[in-house]
């Protein structure tokens, strides 16, 4: 399993899969604004495991982790840059800040990562697509969304093939200076573009040939309706946000270290 | 000569494609080998050039190990054309297309332009030397693809379904040009499921089905077996069916050609 | 009254200096089940583009000549209007489903139209069950096999319910088996349902036993238009680059040798029978 698995659609049943995109999404972007809000650290470790509960209940821990554990490499290297900047650049009154400080930067990467996560594992592209396509934008645009998606796995195989097949050529993929290996990489660009092309000519004729245009108002077999856990969703969500730019005005939060006396 | 030792492999996502395969492959021999789409063919076929290596067991080409050479030094000895010759085809010029291979096996220049030359007028393509590969048709293409593999000369020349999407007239040059460079001692292996190309070509049959080989012998024995050609969602060939019928007059189950089913069927005709 | 009907049309893809055919008139009634075949080149498929107003619309190109299909004049008709009454199935399986779920690409050509989500369902459940492909409603177009995939696009054409359905070598890709199958679905089509089939094949052996009718192309041109037990008989040569079945090429050599069965057989069971028959024993 890569990284990458944790940005995919993983096709099983839970609440949070059956919650309307449009209410996902507004949640993400509380959350979002919410993170940005916030730079200490109790707030955003707060943040942080408010959503696993969330990664639980939707049966997405694997690949959640999976993610999370990829990012560990950024994680660090913000982590390490803000702490130079703290340290040499900034004013800051102890080394147990600058630490702090740094540390709730991380977290609050890692948080966005988490959320972004959790909607795409619990959001199947067919329903994205059509949530786009209900608050409005133009079908074409959804339409190029959702084909591309499932062209992704036929283009990774078709490249693959196209590897193997140079390969077979006496291509050499590794060694040689840098100008070589680039070089080295235009026998497989190019029929993996020309395939490209030619295939999204074929799919063009046979969209056209299934009626492609016929008709402006387009009818959708699948209509997304919000229910009333999707409202509730939101309104959790909403309360979130209030409730954090209230703390954020009116409570004056302690630094971690401080607590800790260290 | 290509030895198969057990053999097993399963893909990265799980998919146990070879299922213990051991088999030999003689030089100068010409083998077919057919099953359904997922039996294991193609797979089985890349672990002779390297592109894949046995999760189990091993694989000799000549004697070597295939886990333990690169596949660009395997290929120079085992050709393979891919299916879809777009798949490769990159170059400006038919001829920058067929150097292609030569100038990564590293030949030097002059030796690159004989066996360009050679290897144009071996498939018809002379014509077309300076001409951009993506202007010609599909059946031309293949072509391009074929020369630029034969051009370096391999000993085994491994064909992955070369007969999709060709005319009879196409398929018929194809099995007399696959003859040409069988007797000329080179190894051919085909892929296919194209059951009367094979007949004409009558090769040795290796037929696998999930992941093994269910049969391995003379086309004769393979193709006319109505159990063994069902497991491998193959059909009989066409006069074998014929014959199947017939089997209750007393007729052989094992033809498979035109020329062999007219003499038997005027022989019967004679007694009567 | 013709279902399909071809007048002096000549036709010249864009940029080409050939034409892809010149002068080419053809009738095809309701209800046939033509079979067109021809070596590679010969103009078929583009024959098969014409049918549905990819050509012009699409390709752009000089078209000459008349072509009404299905009583639309296509060259005044949007390919759109065209799809309601011929559907287009191409050689590869996986360039013509779009969709994620098999459901969803059923349902494309009947969305596009605009119809009603009712009548949607109805007509998807309707193509899916006869195409055999019911169980596979919610499954990816990427995990199905080729020929799974054949018969989905079958079914997503059939649903948009044209009187007419072309096909261009749609058994391609496919293994024997599988291919056997799909010219099962495409004979039950046209056998239930009336509809009016033009099949591209190279596989005459597995395909003319359903045919009414075969025509034959070269060069652009229509050489050979008849019943499939006359037009595989003629002269060989003009048969070039077409593989007729083998139990014809038997017939052919028995009657060389003074024997001639008692119909040219087109499928290997037709043959056996024949040739019993010949041997004087009593079928049934």
């Amino acid at each position: 399993m890569s990284v990458f698995d944790g940005l995919k659609f993983r096709n099983i049943s839970s609440p949070i899969h059956e919650i309307d995109p449009r209410a996902k999404f507004i949640y993400v972007c509380v959350l979002f604004v919410t993170a940005v809000l916030f730079n200490q650290i109790i707030p955003l470790l707060f943040l942080f495991f408010l959503q696993v509960p969330l990664v639980i209940i939707a049966k997405v821990k694997r690949e959640w982790l999976r993610l999370i554990k990829g990012s560990i490499f950024f994680a660090v290297l913000i982590f390490v840059m803000n702490v130079i900047s703290l340290y040499f650049y900034g004013n800051y009154s102890s080394i147990a800040y600058v630490i702090e400080h740094s540390l709730a930067m991380t977290i609050r990467f890692i948080v966005l990562i988490e959320s972004f996560s959790l909607f795409f594992l619990t959001t199947s592209p067919d329903m994205l697509g059509l949530s786009l396509e209900q608050i409005g934008v133009p079908y074409e645009f959804c339409f190029a969304f959702t084909t591309a998606i499932r062209f992704v796995p036929v283009l990774a195989e078709e490249a693959q093939i196209i590897i193997d097949a140079q390969k077979a050529r006496g291509l050499e993929l590794e060694g040689g200076n840098f100008i070589r290996r680039v070089k080295n990489y235009i026998p497989i660009l190019i029929p993996l573009i020309v395939n490209a092309i030619r295939r999204s000519l074929e799919l063009a004729e046979a969209m056209e040939s299934r009626a492609w245009g016929a008709s402006k108002k387009r009818t959708n077999l699948y209509v997304l309706k919000m229910k009333r856990r999707d409202y509730l969703f939101i309104l959790l969500s909403f309360a979130m946000l209030l409730i954090s730019i209230y703390v954020w005005m009116y409570v004056e939060i302690p630094f971690l270290y401080q607590i800790l006396q260290i | 000569m290509i030895e198969v030792e057990d053999v097993y492999f399963t893909y990265p996502n799980g998919v146990e494609a070879l299922r213990g395969v051991s088999l030999k492959i003689a030089e100068g021999e010409f083998v077919a080998i057919m099953g359904q789409n997922g039996a294991g063919k193609t797979t089985l076929v890349k672990h002779f050039n390297g592109l894949l290596k046995p999760t189990k067991g091993r694989v000799l080409i000549d004697g070597v190990d295939t886990k333990q050479v690169s596949v660009a030094k395997l290929s120079r000895k085992v050709g393979f054309v891919f299916q879809n010759p777009d798949h490769q085809l990159f170059s400006e010029t038919v001829e920058d297309e067929i150097s292609f291979a030569l100038k990564n096996f590293g030949f030097d220049n002059k030796v690159i332009g004989e066996r360009v030359d050679w290897a144009l007028n071996l498939l018809g393509l002379a014509r077309y030397r300076k001409v951009s590969p993506f202007m010609l048709s599909g059946g031309e293409r293949k072509r391009v693809a074929l020369a630029s593999v034969l051009a370096w000369d391999p000993k085994i020349l491994i064909l992955d379904e070369p007969t999709i999407g060709q005319d009879s007239y196409q398929k018929e040059r194809l099995r007399q040009f696959i003859i040409q460079m069988n007797h000329q001692g080179k190894t051919v292996i085909i892929v296919t499921h194209d059951i009367e190309f094979v007949v004409e070509c009558e090769p040795r049959v290796i037929l696998m089905s999930n992941g093994k080989v269910i049969a391995d012998g003379e086309a004769r024995k393979v193709l006319t077996d109505p159990d063994l050609i069902n497991k491998s969602s193959l059909i009989l060939p066409e006069i074998t069916q014929v014959f199947i019928n017939l089997n209750d007059l007393g007729f052989p189950r094992d033809v498979m050609g035109v020329y062999e089913a007219k003499r038997l069927i005027l022989e019967r005709l004679k007694k009567t | 009254m013709a279902i399909i009907e071809a007048e002096d049309l000549t036709y010249t893809y864009p940029f080409a200096e050939k034409s892809a055919f010149k002068n080419l008139s053809l009738r095809i009634e309701k209800g046939e089940f033509v079979l067109l075949t021809g070596p590679s080149g010969c103009g078929k498929t583009t024959l098969c583009r014409c049918l549905n107003g990819l050509i012009p619309h699409f390709y752009g190109g000089r078209l000459e000549g008349k072509l009404t299909v299905a009583g639309l004049k296509t060259t005044e008709h949007t390919i759109y209007e065209i799809a309601k009454h011929v559907g287009l199935i191409f050689q590869n399986p996986e360039n013509q489903l779009f969709a994620l779920t098999v459901e969803k690409d059923v349902a494309f050509g009947l969305e596009n139209l605009g119809l009603p989500r009712e009548e949607i369902r109805k007509r998807v459940d309707w193509a899916l069950k006869i195409t055999g492909t019911y169980d596979l409603k919610y499954r990816a177009p990427f995990e199905l096999s080729g020929g799974q995939q054949q018969r989905v696009a079958i079914a997503s054409v059939l649903a948009m319910q044209p009187e007419i359905i072309v096909l261009d070598e749609p058994t391609s890709f496919l293994d024997p088996q599988s291919a056997k199958n799909i010219l099962e679905v495409i004979h039950q089509l046209n056998r239930d349902l009336d509809i009016t089939i033009i099949l591209v094949e190279h596989r005459l052996d597995l395909a003319s036993r359903y045919a009414d009718r075969v025509i034959v192309m070269k060069d652009g041109q229509i050489v050979l238009d008849g019943e499939p037990r006359k037009v595989f008989l003629q002269e060989e040569t003009k048969l070039i680059g077409v593989g007729i079945p083998k139990v014809v090429r038997l017939y052919i050599s028995l009657r060389k040798e003074g024997v001639t069965l008692n119909r040219v057989p087109l499928s290997p069971k037709e043959a056996s029978q024949s040739i019993a028959e010949a041997l004087t024993f009593d079928r049934g």
